[in-house]
């Protein structure tokens, strides 16, 4: 069914707009003089100046690998991420963790860990299955690159990313 | 076995009276009225030793009145006496007017109890073992089990990664004492090589001093291990089940044909696990077949057809190729062919060797026998998997009798073109020499060995997990491949490079699919009447009669099925 939008009936002074104009005008010649005396700034200079300080709790930016506080990489190479992620972007291949390792108990770990962050959509939802609490979502949000493979985020660069994450629990520790 | 039929029981379950005969487990007559009762140690295929306690039901016997008959209630059915505390149902038979409650109240609780004790020290490391996923403790505990754990003490510890033999990793943490590991090789294998040391929380499982389980069966046991304690070496940490695409299809190593499932991610063969068929393997397959999957993915696996060109071998596009191996074999009359086929090959390239064979006037064709030592179990002496097949299929009467003749013809120079199909003809006594002198030899093979290097045209074809068709095992029993990967490469389904053979020698022959093969096998071959590939099923069907003594399942004697 068809709506009839009712028109607004002008009056004359209305239909001239020159008020209107006028009024627009001196909004724009306001904030020109600010301008001139550096009152106030319109644009943030990216990349000269960024907002990172002000980014909330809750920002995603780019997964990462951690480290807890005795240095383990956390990862257990659980592929649960790289089972919940919807674009695809994780890939990885398991290790076995040498016998003489001093974590050796733990048994597996990553030995490659890729995130194609051409594919990432930082949903979080890697950050949120992680059953080790090893991957996370840092506020890193440029990522760039020349080529595709320059945006496949290899384990070294998301461990650099992710570096080392204090207050998590420590399962692993020879108690337990 | 008598003769005479085995009496029927009635059966209460959960209120609902069903018929078993006698000798049923309460836990299977269960499973037949659609109720699942959990379990670990029980098996169906070993004996029951009861130790789990986790399919505790409750049980009731008919009320009987001062003339020992039972008393009937308001239904014309018997009253029941429960028992007042809850019965194994793996270790109990049925028997008439039983009762049995598998939802009640006290089973809960009892299901409960019995999955707290069972994780009290059970490591929580789900995310690196290899069984989460499919792994009955973890189920379980979702369906029966309590959401949190009491426990605050500290965990036992016990050995981890201990290597119980060459292909078995065992964690005892993980271990939940079922025993079925200890009972598979004692019943099945008759190698008793596993049993639990030590008391109380502390007892572990353990291979027997100086003996390890290294028995041609032991990946069973991980199969049936119900916690990830036996975990297979070659598999370990390879890839989580759950990414696994499970391939129903059969193993090729020998002439037993045990049904399997084919786990592959990506066009990748992670592993190969038995799949039940009660006429052919139960639930078990040997180590041997299992971990016969290397030469899939081996670095000399032929990738493109090649072809001689003045007197380089060229890679070449399939029509060429094609084209150039026809004009090779039409070449010479089929006097001076001869043809070496493989009992390796489906029954369908089989139909199709023989109909190039009978294109070509082709008389000199035999395939290579495979032998190697059997047992009692289920490894076949023939380690070819389609023997049956190739004698049906007209390929040969006597499995390598006329392969002398061949190697004669062509050292006499009688036979100038060889067609050799997934076989190396210098295992069957030609020289080299005498294959680089052939004016025409062409090769239809997977892996590239020293011969192919000699051969007037390369055709590369599949491995078994590459493609679909049907095989007839040493039994008489035409079971099916299924795809479970895509092959590499420019390599090509072993069907349509015969096909394209025979079209390229003899115009159109109305072949489009796999199926359509099997569907002109079956007008033709009296055997496979009536058959399509869709209705040979998952579990085969049986179409010969058994020959010779092929070595049964020692369990599965008394099943063995007359031919139809």
């Amino acid at each position: 069914m068809a709506i009839t939008v009712p028109r607004p009936n002008l009056n004359w002074r209305e239909r001239l707009y020159l008020p209107a104009i006028v009024a627009g005008l001196a909004i724009t010649f306001k904030h020109f003089k600010n301008m001139i005396f550096g009152r106030t700034k319109v644009t943030m200079e990216y990349p000269e100046q960024k907002w990172d300080a002000n980014l909330p709790e809750h920002y995603r930016g780019a997964p990462a690998l951690v480290r807890d506080a005795d240095g383990r990489v956390r990862c257990v190479a659980c592929q649960l991420c790289e089972f919940i992620c919807p674009p695809r972007a994780i890939k990885m291949v398991p290790g076995e963790l040498p016998r003489t390792d001093r974590f050796a108990k733990v048994e597996k770990f990553p030995e490659e860990f890729d995130i194609d962050m051409v594919r990432c959509i930082f949903c979080g939802l890697c950050e949120e299955v992680c059953p080790e609490q090893a991957i996370f979502l840092r506020k890193d949000y440029a990522i760039t690159g020349f080529t595709r493979e320059d945006m496949v985020h290899r384990k070294d660069k998301l461990l650099e990313i992710g570096g080392v994450m204090h207050g998590v629990v420590l399962k692993w520790n020879e108690k337990k | 076995m008598p003769d005479e039929p085995v009496p029927l029981f009635t059966v209460q379950i959960d209120g609902v009276w069903h018929q078993f005969p006698k000798g049923t487990r309460v836990i299977e007559a269960c499973a037949q009225a659609g109720i699942f009762v959990p379990r670990y140690c029980y098996h169906k295929k070993l004996s029951s030793p009861g130790n789990c306690r986790m399919c505790l039901v409750e049980m009731g016997m008919p009320r009987l009145g001062p003339d020992r008959k039972p008393e009937l209630g308001a239904d014309g059915k018997p009253m029941i006496n429960w028992m007042p505390r809850p019965q194994i149902s793996c270790a109990q038979e049925v028997s008439e007017g039983m009762g049995v409650r598998t939802n009640s109240p006290l089973v809960k609780e009892c299901q409960r109890g019995v999955m707290e004790f069972l994780l009290i020290n059970h490591p929580l490391d789900c995310p690196i073992c290899d069984q989460a996923g499919e792994c009955e403790l973890q189920e379980f505990s979702v369906e029966y089990g309590a959401a949190d754990s009491r426990f605050l003490e500290n965990k036992v510890k016990k050995p981890k990664a201990v290597q119980l033999g060459p292909r078995v990793t065992l964690d005892d943490e993980r271990c939940i004492l079922c025993s079925r590991c200890i009972r598979f090789c004692q019943e099945i294998v008759h190698d008793d090589v596993l049993g639990f040391v030590d008391r109380g929380s502390h007892t572990v499982l353990t291979a027997h001093p100086g003996k390890r389980l290294e028995n041609n069966y032991s990946l069973n046991t991980v199969d049936i291990c119900p916690v990830g304690a036996l975990t297979s070496t070659d598999f370990r940490f390879k890839m989580r089940v759950w990414f696994l695409k499970e391939t129903k299809s059969i193993c090729t190593s020998c002439a037993t044909g045990c049904n399997t499932i084919i786990g592959t991610r990506e066009d990748v063969v992670y592993r190969q696990t038995p799949r039940e068929n009660d006429h052919v393997n139960s639930c078990w397959m040997c180590d041997h077949g299992r971990l016969n999957l290397d030469y899939i993915t081996s670095e000399r696996r032929l990738l493109e057809p090649r072809v001689l060109l003045g007197d380089k071998l060229d890679s070449s596009d399939w029509n060429a190729a094609i084209e150039r191996a026809a004009l090779q074999l039409r070449h010479f009359p089929g006097w001076e062919t001869a043809m070496i086929a493989s009992a390796r090959l489906t029954n369908e390239e089989l139909w199709l060797t023989a109909q190039l064979a009978r294109a070509l006037g082709v008389d000199l064709i035999d395939i290579v026998p495979r032998s190697g030592p059997g047992d009692d179990i289920l490894l076949s002496e023939d380690r070819n998997p389609n023997t049956n097949g190739a004698r049906l299929l007209g390929i040969t009467s006597e499995p390598g009798a006329r392969l002398g003749e061949i190697a004669q013809a062509v050292k006499s120079g009688r036979v100038k073109a060889l067609l050799a199909l997934h076989e190396n003809p210098i295992e069957t006594g030609i020289t080299a020499e005498e294959l680089s002198n052939l004016p025409a030899f062409i090769v239809i093979d997977i892996l590239e060995n020293a011969v192919t290097e000699k051969a007037t045209a390369v055709l590369p074809g599949f491995a078994f997990v590459e493609k679909r068709g049907s095989m007839i095992n040493g039994k008489g029993r035409l079971q099916r491949l299924n795809r479970a990967i895509r092959g590499p490469g420019n390599a090509r389904d072993d069907w349509e490079i015969l096909r394209d053979l025979l079209q390229a020698l003899g115009g159109s022959n109305g072949l489009y699919s796999i199926d359509d093969v099997f569907r002109q096998m079956s007008d033709a071959v009296p055997e496979f009447s009536g058959l399509t590939l869709s209705k040979i099923g998952d579990l085969g069907v049986q179409v010969l009669r058994a020959r010779g003594a092929l070595s049964p399942l020692a369990e599965a004697k008394e099943t063995a099925v007359p031919p139809s």
